[in-house]
């Protein structure tokens, strides 16, 4: 199953599962992240880590390591 | 009329703090919610002083998992505002809608601002407040806290909803199934709670949000009930409960959005275009090195340094000169007297004099009274009878030694030389040459006595503005107060104050900048751009600016730490910034660098220091992070990256002066208090000198104190008392501990303590003689010099618990008696830790020592070793809230 993690920059897909539990899954949901979003990888940081997202028409920051609990389907490219 | 609260409530970056500013003018109440780090702000409207806003923390959700959701969802639902309003940042809708829609069940009135409409309208996008007010069903006004346009509007909405006091029903944002399951769980926890809050309970039985639900003391019976529900809803969905609320909040607001909001056709924003440059995959770490570099340039080596300075050495020092002009022909007048060394001839022609067998007793006196009264008659007539006489006498004084303004004796390069013997005699290497004056005359003596009468001074310039400090000492007089009581007043009291007020140029400064860059939105991403190099030590981006700017002056780096999310990542960096040595601590490198390697310019050692603080505060966070205290889960980096957009100056000031005033309240009591207790435990003692009658008093005033009478001081006793734990640190001296109590006032009185304890006076960290006295100290009988007692000395110093004013800032920050003693203790003991550790290695591999000691240093080490190294231990996990556990 490919999560956010893969999800190359100028990318977008869709959240189909969130894998994480407790505070840190409740937190990605929070900010928008749930079943059935479209997700852009917008960019990633200077040192490598963490992933500038676009979702639900702002900008959010999320490490890769987090990314990796977000399974996503549907990556298609695109040029926002 | 009846007196209203309401609770402002809304995401970080909606521009909350702006709305509050303008609606209060900034007059409140600032402090902590009770138990955590979490600002809490109170004020009332300016237009109706009955109106008080309690203004929440910015969050996205009321979860149970941040303390700031925590503290604001417990206010509403325990302390029940009158009313609440919610503000919404109208360019970012989507995801603010959904902290509406939980606030909406919280059981209190809600009124909607819809901010920043007017950056709506340039983008070209059109908001149906009428319609989303109607599928709220809570009224929607929109505003904009910048401009200040229908603030009052809102208010008055909002104070009316408060009056009637009539709860919306909140939206019925779920699907039918979890709709169905909720009204079954609110059959069962009716009973237990207040009729408005009914749908709030039974959507947190529904998360198996523990915290909340505890609060209702449901039997196990009905935790039964509701979890039979629960678990049906959950197979058929496929999907853990939390996730189904939060999934279906977000499926309804997609369709609000799709019925209220018409969007223009998106363009590349302004922000989106700073932004592709400013965290630009290659132009971001230069771009961030290049604002950091400029925030410390102008807080700590320029401006804030200047203000410093200004307050510390002007308004409560000597005196300062408001026209700059002045103050350049002040300075340039100096220097062309320190070139002409009177002193130096002074003294170098009364030494001769005095070998030539003429009696030189009271002349220096005579001198020292016409440089500060140069009409002093008694005086004029001393020194011209000795000029008169020594003339006659023939008295010519050669090869008198040059000093520079530190008492150092110069070489013929006007090199400093860097030794002296025993007897304060300069020690010169092979070629050196000492600088001399080659003959001093009668006359020449009588005139460098005439060049001190007319030395420059700071009032003789127009602009000179008196200290306050001198200031005060002129009301004293008048008064006619004792010397008692005007020493306390103005050693105690004003420089108790003026230790608390010198930072205040400094600060403002700094949270100039900071505020701007936290404002306009650059703040996020430095946490973005230094998350993946702090987060290794548990730390997170943000921590970044409080070191930076901890090493100019830990009080703005504490404060600093304010502007991080995480309150475990806040306390931590609060505890550890200090730990960078700043501005004060740098005369104690000098010190050490004139005693290993003579002051001259060896590169390295600055920045060892820099060093073992930055590997102190690594190693502190690595140690930290796996015990209790700071366990748990690694905080979640999930962050919002705001739109950049110009604070306007109003609310940037505000947002400066919110900042200093704090400081102001809360941080100077414990300053004070500490800054008298210091004076009084040093000028106080019993008179046990030779001759002394061992009474207690104010030693300065008594019968025949010696000039250096902190010897017999309360602070030598308590010195002495405690010199004990320096001994294994390898310096079990009274004067170390003394030393150190002495340095908490401020860093760099390490060094002037040392020269009031060993008699140098004046002697500075850049002159020989306090080399000497301070390697003195480590000195054994054999003259060898313990380089490992001084460097431990040295290092706990460091590390230690800073002064008074960054403790006070500490506990300021901290708010809470146990995390404030924690942050200290630690501190202290990680410092002790360290200093023995330098010695007992030093005392094993280079004298080889062995004792007890050593093994505890060796203990030690390994304790710490293994406290980095070994894997995070377990913690209890949160996660399970089965409600079935609360029973």
């Amino acid at each position: 199953m490919a999560t956010l993690k893969d999800v190359k920059v100028g990318e977008s897909a869709t959240v189909t599962k969130l894998t994480g539990a407790g505070a840190l899954k409740r937190r990605i949901m929070d900010m928008g992240l749930t079943k059935g979003t479209r997700v852009h990888v917008r960019k990633v940081a200077p040192l490598g880590d963490p992933l500038e997202l676009t979702v639900r028409g702002y900008e959010l920051s999320i490490r890769k390591d987090e990314a990796a609990s977000v399974e996503v389907s549907d990556v298609t490219r695109d040029d926002r | 009329m009846a007196e209203i609260t309401i609770g402002l409530a809304g995401n970080p970056n909606c521009g909350k703090t702006t709305l509050f500013n303008e609606l209060t003018g900034s007059n409140g109440y600032v402090g902590n919610w009770p138990g955590v780090t979490v600002e809490k702000k109170q004020a009332t409207w300016r237009a109706d002083r009955d109106v008080t806003f309690v203004d929440l923390p910015g969050i996205y959700s009321l979860s149970p998992y941040t303390p700031e959701e925590v503290v604001s969802r417990d206010y509403i639902v325990n302390e029940r505002p009158d009313a609440v309003i919610d503000l919404v940042d109208a360019t970012n809708l989507e995801r603010n809608l959904y902290l509406t829609t939980q606030l909406l069940e919280a059981g209190r009135p809600v009124v909607v601002g819809l901010n920043m409409c007017d950056l709506l309208k340039e983008r070209g996008d059109v908001i149906d407040a009428a319609a989303l007010s109607e599928r709220l069903g809570a009224p929607v006004v929109e505003v904009s806290a910048l401009r200040n346009t229908n603030l009052d509007a809102l208010v008055s909405k909002a104070v009316e909803a408060g009056r009637a006091g009539k709860v919306q029903p909140g939206a019925r944002c779920f699907s039918p199934e979890v709709e169905g399951a909720l009204a079954q769980i609110a059959d069962v926890v009716s009973g237990s709670c207040d009729a408005n809050l009914v749908r709030w309970y039974s959507i947190k039985v529904f998360e198996r949000d523990a915290e909340a639900v505890k609060a209702l003391h449901l039997s196990s019976a009905q935790l039964n009930k509701a979890e039979q529900v629960i678990k049906a809803v959950e197979k058929s969905r496929d999907d853990d409960a939390e996730s189904i609320i939060t999934s279906d909040r977000y499926d309804w607001i997609a369709g609000v959005m799709a019925a209220c909001v018409k969007k223009a056709p998106k363009k590349l924003s302004m922000s989106e275009k700073i932004d592709k440059v400013v965290t630009n995959r290659i132009l971001g770490l230069p771009i961030f090195v290049v604002v950091m570099f400029v925030v410390y340039y102008i807080a700590v080596s320029t401006v804030g340094t200047w203000g410093t300075d200004w307050a510390n050495d002007g308004v409560f020092g000597d005196g300062w000169l408001w026209n700059p002009s002045d103050q350049a022909a002040y300075e340039t007048a100096t220097e062309e007297y320190d070139a002409g060394y009177y002193g130096d001839k002074i003294d170098g022609f009364l030494a001769a004099a005095e070998a030539d067998g003429l009696d030189t007793a009271g002349v220096s006196d005579a001198v020292a009274a016409l440089a500060e009264d140069p009409e002093d008659a008694e005086a004029q007539a001393v020194v011209s009878g000795f000029v008169a006489e020594a003339e006659a006498a023939g008295v010519v004084a050669t090869d008198v030694p040059m000093h520079d303004g530190d008492g150092n004796f110069l070489d013929a390069n006007e090199e400093v030389v860097t030794r002296i013997d025993a007897d304060g005699e300069p020690v010169l290497a092979d070629g050196q040459e000492l600088a001399v004056i080659d003959s001093v005359s009668a006359s020449d003596f009588a005139d460098a006595v005439a060049a001190q009468e007319s030395a420059p001074a700071l009032d003789d310039y127009a602009s000179f503005v008196p200290s306050i400090p001198s200031v005060i000492e002129g009301w004293l007089a008048a008064a006619g107060a004792s010397e008692f009581v005007t020493a306390l007043v103005l050693d105690g009291i004003v420089a108790g104050v003026g230790a608390v007020l010198g930072f205040i140029p400094q600060m403002l400064v700094l949270f100039v900048m900071l505020c701007f860059l936290e404002d306009c939105g650059y703040m996020s991403r430095v946490a973005f751009v230094m998350d993946r190099v702090f987060r290794r030590f548990g730390l997170s981006g943000k921590s970044f600016i409080p070191m930076l700017i901890s090493s100019g002056c830990g009080v703005p780096g504490v404060m600093a730490t304010k502007t991080i999310e995480n309150e475990k990542d806040r306390r931590m960096t609060a505890m550890l910034t200090t730990m960078i040595p700043c501005g004060a601590k740098t005369p104690i490198i000098a010190l050490v660098m004139g005693v290993l390697i003579g002051g001259s310019d060896a590169w390295w050692v600055a920045p060892m220091f820099y060093f073992l603080g930055l590997a102190a505060i690594v190693v502190s966070a690595l140690m930290l992070k796996k015990t209790k205290m700071f366990a748990g889960e690694p905080a979640p980096f999930v962050m919002e990256l705001p739109d950049y957009h110009l604070p306007t100056l109003k609310s940037w000031w505000l947002h400066v002066w919110e900042r200093i005033s704090a400081y102001l309240k809360k941080a100077t009591t414990i300053i004070f208090a500490a800054s008298v207790v210091v004076w009084f435990l040093l000028e106080f003692g019993f008179a046990n000198w030779e001759g002394g009658n061992g009474a207690f008093g104010f030693m300065s005033l008594m019968e025949g104190a010696p000039e250096y009478y902190t010897d017999y001081s309360l602070l030598a006793i308590v010195g002495n008392a405690v010199a004990w734990i320096f001994a294994p640190l390898g310096a079990d001296t009274w004067q170390a501990a003394a030393a150190s109590i002495n340095a908490l006032i401020a860093k760099e009185n390490l060094v002037s303590t040392f020269g009031v304890i060993y008699g140098i006076g004046d002697a500075t960290e850049n002159s020989v003689t306090m080399w000497s006295g301070f390697a003195g100290m480590f000195t054994d009988a054999s003259g060898i010099l313990h380089v490992g007692a001084m460097c431990a000395f040295v290092a706990f110093n460091m590390l230690d618990a800073p002064c008074f004013a960054a403790i006070g800032t500490i506990r300021k920050q901290m708010d809470s008696p146990k995390w404030f003693w924690f942050a200290i203790g630690y501190q202290c003991v990680f410092a002790w830790c360290v200093g023995l550790i330098i010695n007992q290695l030093w005392e094993l591999f280079v004298l080889g020592n062995f004792g007890l000691w050593t093994v505890v240093a060796f203990v030690l080490l390994a304790g710490m070793i293994f406290q980095i190294v070994r894997p995070m231990p377990k913690q209890d996990e949160k996660d399970e809230k089965v409600l079935a556990q609360l029973c």
